[in-house]
C-alpha cells in the first residue's frame, strides 16, 4: 500500500504533531513499510470472530459514590507550566 | 561486601549480619562506579538512605517484614511521589510526580529501599533502549551492544549487579527481551495481576509490570510484594495472591512442556536453538515431558500487536499537550502552535511514529480494516493459546531470535526492529504470564529462553524456572566490568 | 407555510452524584477553580478510571422511566480530540453500545393532545472542564472542576415539528430527571444543557433537510428563540436559492442570533475506539429489578392521580405534579384534612408567590405543610375569612407562630355574633344617610361601600357571608 504525503499531513494534524518536509516524507515511507507488514492481517479469516478488546474476560467493577479526593490544586499546579489565579493558561481560545 | 541475590541479602538482614543502610550504601557506590552504563535516569541517594535507616529501625523494633530494608530500582515509568518520573521522555523531564503508583506504594509499604529510577525507551516504545531522551544504555556483557528494551536500564543494572533487583514493564516483551539480552530472570505476569495505576501507560490492554531479578527465587519474592488487586485499576484482577516462594521447590514430575517447531526455524540464531535444546534435556531429566504443539495464527501476532499498541498509544499520549504538566513549547503563537510544537519538540522519533500509526489506524475509513481486524486477530491468537493449554502446562520458546545487537545497528529500520519481538508479543495479546530464564551464551552474550503459562500460573512458571536454575549456572554468571570512576 | 420544521434534541444532564464518574473528586458546583480536580480528572500520567456505581444506577433509572431498552453489556469508548478543557485528549463516552437504548417520552401540547417523542439513546460520559475567556494575561483560563462530572446524554429522535414542541419535550424531560432525583435540573449552572438539531424541508418531503446543531441554549426561553431564529434563517437561505451547510452554530442570547462556531469549523475525526482502561459494563435482570423498586411515581402518573383522586382540573394537576417536592407539599397539606381544591389554590397561589418573591425552593418554605394545613382548616371551620387568612399567612411567613397562635394573639377571630354585627350595621346606615338614599335610588353598587365600612369597623373580622346577608336585610328595611 502507499501512503501519500497529504495523508501524512492529515494524520499529523489530527495527532497535533508538526512535521518538517523531510520528516513528512520519511514518515510516509516508514508508515508504508510498516503497513506492508500489517497486510498479512488482511488475509486472516475473521468472519466469525468477535473482536477482543481485553485479554481477560472480566467485567467492569463499580466504585461506591463517595468523595475520596480533596483539594490538591497546590500540589498539582506546582508542576504546571503556566497558571494564574488557580487556572491553567493557554493561548486565547475563540469559540 | 559480596554480591548476592535478594534472597541471600534477606537472610543476612534477618540474621543482622548487615544493615539495610550498609547494603544501600554499597549499591549506591556501585551505581556511581558504573554510571557509564547509563542505566539510571535518577539516583535517589538521600531518600534511599533515609528509607534504609527507617528499615533498620523497624527491624530493631521487630517490625520488619520479609522485604524490609532490601534495595531495588524502579523503571522510570512508575510514578514516585516527590521524585522525578520521566518515562524516558523529554516530555516529562520536569515531571515530579505528585502521587505514587500502586506498585511504588506496595514496595514502599513492604519496606523496600528505592535506589533510583532506571533508564528506558521513551514511553516504553522500543526494543533497544536507544529511544531514551537520556541516551542509550550499554549492555554490561558488551558495552558496544544494546541491553534490549524497553526496560533496558533495569536489565543492565541487575545484570551488572549494581542493584540486586528491579522492576520492569512489558507491553510486547519489554521485560523478557532485555532480560534475555542481559542474562537475567524477568517475569511478565498475567495481565491484571499487578496494578497499572500510576504506571505510565503505553498500550493499556497490553501493559503489565513485573520483576527483573538475578533468580526465579528473587522474582518470586518481589512478585509477592508487587502483585495484588487494586480498586484504582478497573482491569486489576481480584484474585488472591499466593506466596510465590512456597511452591518453588515443587517437583516437575509429569510437567508437560509444549514446543512449537516453527519457532526453531531459519529466523533463529542456531546457538539459541542449541541452548534451548540443552535446557530441554535438563527439564526432561527433572521429570518434564516435551510435546509438539501448534499456534496456527502466530504469524498474525506482530501486525496485530503493532495495530493495537499504536492505536492505544496514540490516544494515551494525547494528554501530553503542554497545558497541565510536562514540556511546553516557548512562546506559542496560538493554541494549535502550543499543541503541535510542545508535542513535536518533546516526543522522540519512535514515539511520533507510533502516534502517527495509531492515529491512522483509528481514523475514519481505516478503523474496520485495521483496528477492528486486529481485535479479531487478537482473539484468534488468544484462542490458539487456550487450545494449546488444554494439552500442555507451559510453552517453551526462545525469548528472542538473536542475542543482543550492536548499538545503532537497527535504528534506521523500524520494521526490522519490530520483527525482533516475534516470540514475546503474542503473550501480551493473550494476557498470559511468561518468564525469561538465562539458558546459555553465544560468545560473551547471554541467551534467554521463554516459558509461557496459562493465565495466573506465575507460581508454576517460577517453580520451573527455579528448578532449572538449581540445575544450571547461566543465571549466576556476572559480566566483567571496568568501573568508570 | 410550505416548510416543515424538524427538530431533534440532545440533552446533557449532569447526574446528581456526590463524586465524579471516574474519580473520587467532588462534583459540587461553584468551588474555586481546580480545587475539585484530582489527578484522574487532570489526566495525569498513569492514572486510571473506575466507574461510579451511582452514575450507572441513575442512567438505568432514566432508562426505565422512558421504557427504554437497557443494554446488558454496554461499552465505554474514547472520543479523541484536542481541546484545552479536555485533559486527556479524549472524552470517555459511549459510542456503539450505550447503556440506555431506544425508548420514548410522551409530551402534552398546549392544546392538550399527547405526542410521543422517540428517544434514540442515552449514554454515560464525562463532562469537560470550562474555558474562561475573560482576559488572563491575554490568555484563556482553564478550570477543570467540572471535568469528569457524570453526564447522561439523552438523544431524541427528530420527532419535533416546532419550537413549542421542543420546549414541551424539554420541560417534560426536565421534570422527569428531577423527579427521578438524577439531575438537579439547574440550567443556569449548566447541569441541564440542550443542543438542538434543526432542519427544514418542504412539507410532504420524505428526506430530511441538512441540519445545523445549535449549542449554548441554556434556558427554555432561549431554546424557543434560538430554534425560531434558526428556522427563519434556514428558510431564508433556501428561499433565496441557497443551501444549508451542516455545521455547529452558537446561539447568542444577547443578539438573538446564531453564528458559526469557529472552533468546530474543522471536520472532526474522533477516532472512537473502546477504552482499554474500562471493561464492559454488565447490567443483569436482578439489578434492573432492584433499580425498578427505587423508581418514584412518575410525573404523568402523579398528574393523573391528582385529577382522579383529588378532583383537580388538568391545569392544577399539571402545576402541582411538575416537581416532586411541590407535589409532596401539596399532598401533605391535604393530609391534614383540608379540601384538595382549597389546598391547591393556596399552594399554587399564596405560597408559590411568596416563595418566588424570595427566590426560595419549596423545601425551603418557612411554613411547613402541616402549618399551612392548620391555617386552611381555620377557613373551613369559619374561624377566619379567606382574607384574614392572608394576613395570618403573612405573619406565619415571618415565623411569628402557628395559625392558631397568631389568630389568638392578634384577635383575628371572625365575629359571628349576629347582635354585634347588626349593631355595627345600624350605626353605619345611620351615619351615611346620603349613601343610603342613593342606594335606595338604584345605585346598587353602593352595597360594596357598606360592606367595606362594616369590614373596616370589624377590622375585617366579620364573617363575610353573614355580613352580606344581614346588610342586605337591613338596607331593605331602612
Amino acid at each position: 500500500m502507499s501512503i501519500t504525503k497529504e495523508q501524512v499531513d492529515k494524520i499529523a494534524h489530527l495527532a497535533r504533531l508538526a512535521l518538517t518536509e523531510e520528516e513528512a516524507h520519511a514518515y510516509a515511507t516508514q508508515l508504508e513499510n510498516i503497513f506492508n507488514l500489517v497486510t498479512v492481517l488482511q488475509q486472516a479469516d475473521t468472519a466469525e470472530v468477535r473482536p477482543m478488546a481485553h485479554p481477560m474476560d472480566a467485567k467492569q467493577r463499580l466504585r461506591p459514590d463517595v468523595i475520596t479526593e480533596g483539594n490538591e490544586r497546590e500540589v498539582m499546579q506546582a508542576i504546571a507550566p503556566l497558571t494564574d489565579m488557580g487556572l491553567y493558561l493557554v493561548p486565547q481560545v475563540i469559540e | 561486601m559480596m554480591i548476592h541475590t535478594l534472597a541471600e541479602y534477606q537472610k543476612q538482614l534477618l540474621a543482622k549480619k548487615i544493615s539495610s543502610l550498609e547494603l544501600t550504601q554499597f549499591f549506591l557506590d556501585k551505581m556511581a562506579q558504573h554510571n557509564a552504563l547509563n542505566s539510571f535516569i535518577t539516583v535517589c541517594a538521600e531518600t534511599a538512605k533515609a528509607q534504609a535507616i527507617h528499615a533498620d529501625e523497624l527491624r530493631a523494633q521487630g517490625k520488619a517484614g520479609p522485604l524490609t530494608g532490601l534495595p531495588f530500582a524502579h523503571k522510570d515509568i512508575f510514578c514516585t511521589r516527590g521524585i522525578k518520573t520521566t518515562c524516558g521522555s523529554k516530555m516529562l523531564d520536569n515531571f515530579i510526580a505528585p502521587y505514587s503508583a500502586t506498585v511504588t506504594e506496595k514496595l514502599d509499604d513492604a519496606g523496600m529501599v528505592l535506589l533510583g529510577k532506571t533508564n528506558m525507551d521513551e514511553f516504553a516504545m522500543g526494543s533497544s533502549n536507544e529511544n531514551s531522551f537520556y541516551g542509550v544504555v550499554h549492555n554490561p556483557w558488551d558495552t558496544r551492544c544494546v541491553p534490549g528494551g524497553s526496560s533496558g536500564g533495569s536489565a543492565a543494572a541487575v545484570a551488572s549487579r549494581i542493584v540486586p533487583a528491579a522492576s520492569g514493564t512489558d507491553t510486547g516483551g519489554s521485560i523478557r527481551q532485555p532480560a534475555a539480552f542481559c542474562g537475567i530472570t524477568g517475569l511478565k505476569p498475567t495481565y491484571g495481576r499487578i496494578s497499572r495505576y500510576g504506571m505510565i501507560a503505553f498500550a493499556s490492554s497490553l501493559d503489565q509490570a513485573g520483576p527483573m531479578t538475578q533468580t526465579a527465587e528473587d522474582a518470586a519474592l518481589l512478585l509477592n510484594a508487587m502483585a495484588g488487586f487494586d480498586v484504582r485499576d478497573s482491569t486489576s484482577l481480584n484474585v488472591p495472591v499466593p506466596d510465590y516462594t512456597a511452591t518453588l521447590n515443587d517437583s516437575l514430575q509429569g510437567l508437560r512442556i509444549g514446543i512449537v517447531p516453527s519457532f526453531f526455524g531459519d529466523g533463529l540464531n542456531s546457538e539459541i536453538g542449541a541452548a534451548i535444546d540443552n535446557a530441554k534435556s535438563v527439564l526432561e531429566k527433572l521429570g518434564a515431558q516435551c510435546v509438539e504443539i501448534e499456534l496456527p495464527h502466530h504469524e498474525l501476532a506482530i501486525p496485530t500487536y503493532y495495530v493495537v499498541a499504536s492505536a492505544e498509544c496514540s490516544s494515551n499520549l494525547a494528554r501530553y499537550d503542554g497545558v497541565r504538566y510536562g514540556y511546553r513549547a516557548a512562546q506559542p503563537v496560538d493554541l494549535m502552535d502550543l499543541y503541535k510544537r510542545s508535542r513535536s519538540e518533546a516526543f522522540g522519533q519512535e514515539v511520533k511514529r507510533r502516534i502517527m500509526m495509531g492515529t491512522y489506524v483509528l481514523s475514519s475509513g481505516y478503523y474496520d480494516a485495521y483496528y477492528l481486524k486486529a481485535q479479531k486477530a487478537r482473539r484468534l491468537i488468544s484462542e490458539d493459546f487456550k487450545a494449546a493449554f488444554k494439552n500442555v502446562d507451559v510453552i517453551l520458546s526462545p525469548t528472542t531470535p538473536d542475542v543482543a545487537f550492536k548499538i545503532a545497528e537497527k535504528t534506521h529500520d523500524p520494521v526490522k526492529m519490530y520483527l525482533s519481538d516475534i516470540y514475546t508479543i503474542a503473550v501480551n495479546l493473550a494476557g498470559l504470564p511468561a518468564i525469561n530464564i538465562p539458558c546459555g551464551f553465544s560468545g560473551q552474550l547471554p541467551i534467554g529462553m521463554q516459558l509461557i503459562g496459562n493465565h495466573l500460573t506465575e507460581a508454576r512458571l517460577l517453580n520451573i524456572a527455579h528448578q532449572f536454575q538449581q540445575h544450571s549456572d547461566h543465571h549466576q554468571k556476572v559480566p566483567m566490568m571496568e568501573s568508570s570512576s | 407555510m410550505k416548510w416543515e420544521v424538524v427538530i431533534g434534541l440532545e440533552v446533557h444532564a449532569q447526574l446528581a452524584t456526590q463524586s465524579k464518574i471516574f474519580s473520587g473528586a467532588a462534583t459540587a458546583y461553584g468551588a474555586l477553580p481546580n480545587t475539585q480536580a484530582c489527578a484522574i480528572d487532570l489526566g495525569m500520567p498513569g492514572v486510571l478510571p473506575v466507574l461510579n456505581e451511582e452514575a450507572l444506577h441513575m442512567a438505568l433509572k432514566f432508562g426505565l422511566a422512558v421504557n427504554a431498552h437497557l443494554s446488558h453489556e454496554s461499552v465505554f469508548a474514547r472520543k479523541n480530540y484536542f481541546y484545552p478543557d479536555l485533559p486527556k485528549g479524549y472524552q470517555i463516552s459511549q459510542y456503539e453500545i450505550p447503556v440506555v437504548g431506544r425508548g420514548h417520552l410522551d409530551i402534552t401540547l398546549d392544546d392538550g393532545t399527547v405526542k410521543r417523542i422517540g428517544i434514540t439513546r442515552a449514554h454515560l460520559e464525562e463532562d469537560a472542564g470550562k474555558s474562561l475567556h475573560e482576559d488572563f494575561q491575554g490568555m484563556t483560563g482553564i478550570d477543570l472542576n467540572r471535568a469528569g462530572t457524570p453526564l447522561l446524554e439523552i438523544v431524541s429522535e427528530p420527532d419535533m415539528r416546532s419550537s413549542n414542541e421542543a420546549v414541551a419535550y424539554l420541560k417534560t424531560l426536565h421534570t422527569l430527571v428531577r423527579y427521578l432525583g438524577i439531575c438537579d435540573g439547574n440550567m443556569q449552572e449548566g447541569s441541564f444543557r440542550c443542543d438542538a438539531n434543526v432542519s427544514v424541508r418542504l412539507k410532504g418531503a420524505e428526506k430530511l433537510g441538512t441540519r445545523c446543531e445549535l449549542k449554548n441554549i441554556n434556558s427554555f426561553r432561549f431554546v424557543e428563540r434560538a430554534i425560531n431564529y434558526e428556522v427563519e434563517r434556514q428558510i431564508d437561505v433556501l428561499e433565496n436559492g441557497g443551501t444549508i451547510a451542516q455545521e455547529t452554530r452558537l446561539y447568542d442570547a444577547d443578539a438573538n442570533t446564531t453564528r458559526t462556531m469557529r472552533s468546530k469549523e474543522e471536520a472532526n475525526d474522533y477516532r472512537y475506539f473502546p477504552d482499554p482502561d474500562l471493561l464492559p459494563v454488565c447490567v443483569n435482570e436482578e439489578l434492573i429489578a432492584r433499580i425498578k423498586t427505587t423508581l418514584p411515581e412518575l410525573p404523568q402518573e402523579k398528574r393523573d392521580r391528582f385529577m382522579q383522586h383529588y378532583g383537580l382540573n388538568a391545569y392544577d394537576a399539571n402545576v402541582l405534579s411538575s416537581a416532586r417536592e411541590l407535589a409532596q407539599y401539596f399532598e401533605a397539606v391535604v393530609d391534614v384534612g383540608v379540601d384538595p381544591k382549597l389546598s391547591a389554590n393556596w399552594v399554587m397561589g399564596e405560597l408559590l408567590a411568596a416563595l418566588n418573591k424570595e427566590n426560595l425552593a419549596i423545601d425551603e418554605s418557612p411554613i411547613p405543610p402541616a402549618a399551612l394545613g392548620q391555617l386552611l382548616q381555620r377557613i373551613t371551620d369559619n374561624t377566619i375569612s379567606g382574607k384574614i387568612a392572608k394576613t395570618v399567612f403573612a405573619h406565619m411567613w415571618l415565623n411569628e407562630g402557628s395559625a392558631d397562635e397568631i389568630i389568638e394573639k392578634q384577635g383575628l377571630k371572625q365575629v359571628t355574633d349576629t347582635g354585634a354585627i347588626e349593631k355595627i350595621i345600624d350605626e353605619i346606615i345611620a351615619n351615611n344617610p346620603q349613601q343610603l338614599a342613593d342606594y335606595k335610588g338604584g345605585k346598587e353598587k353602593l352595597f360594596a361601600f357598606f360592606v367595606g365600612q362594616a369590614m373596616k369597623a370589624t377590622q375585617g373580622k366579620a364573617n363575610p357571608q353573614q355580613l352580606n346577608d344581614l346588610l342586605k336585610e337591613k338596607l331593605q328595611k331602612a
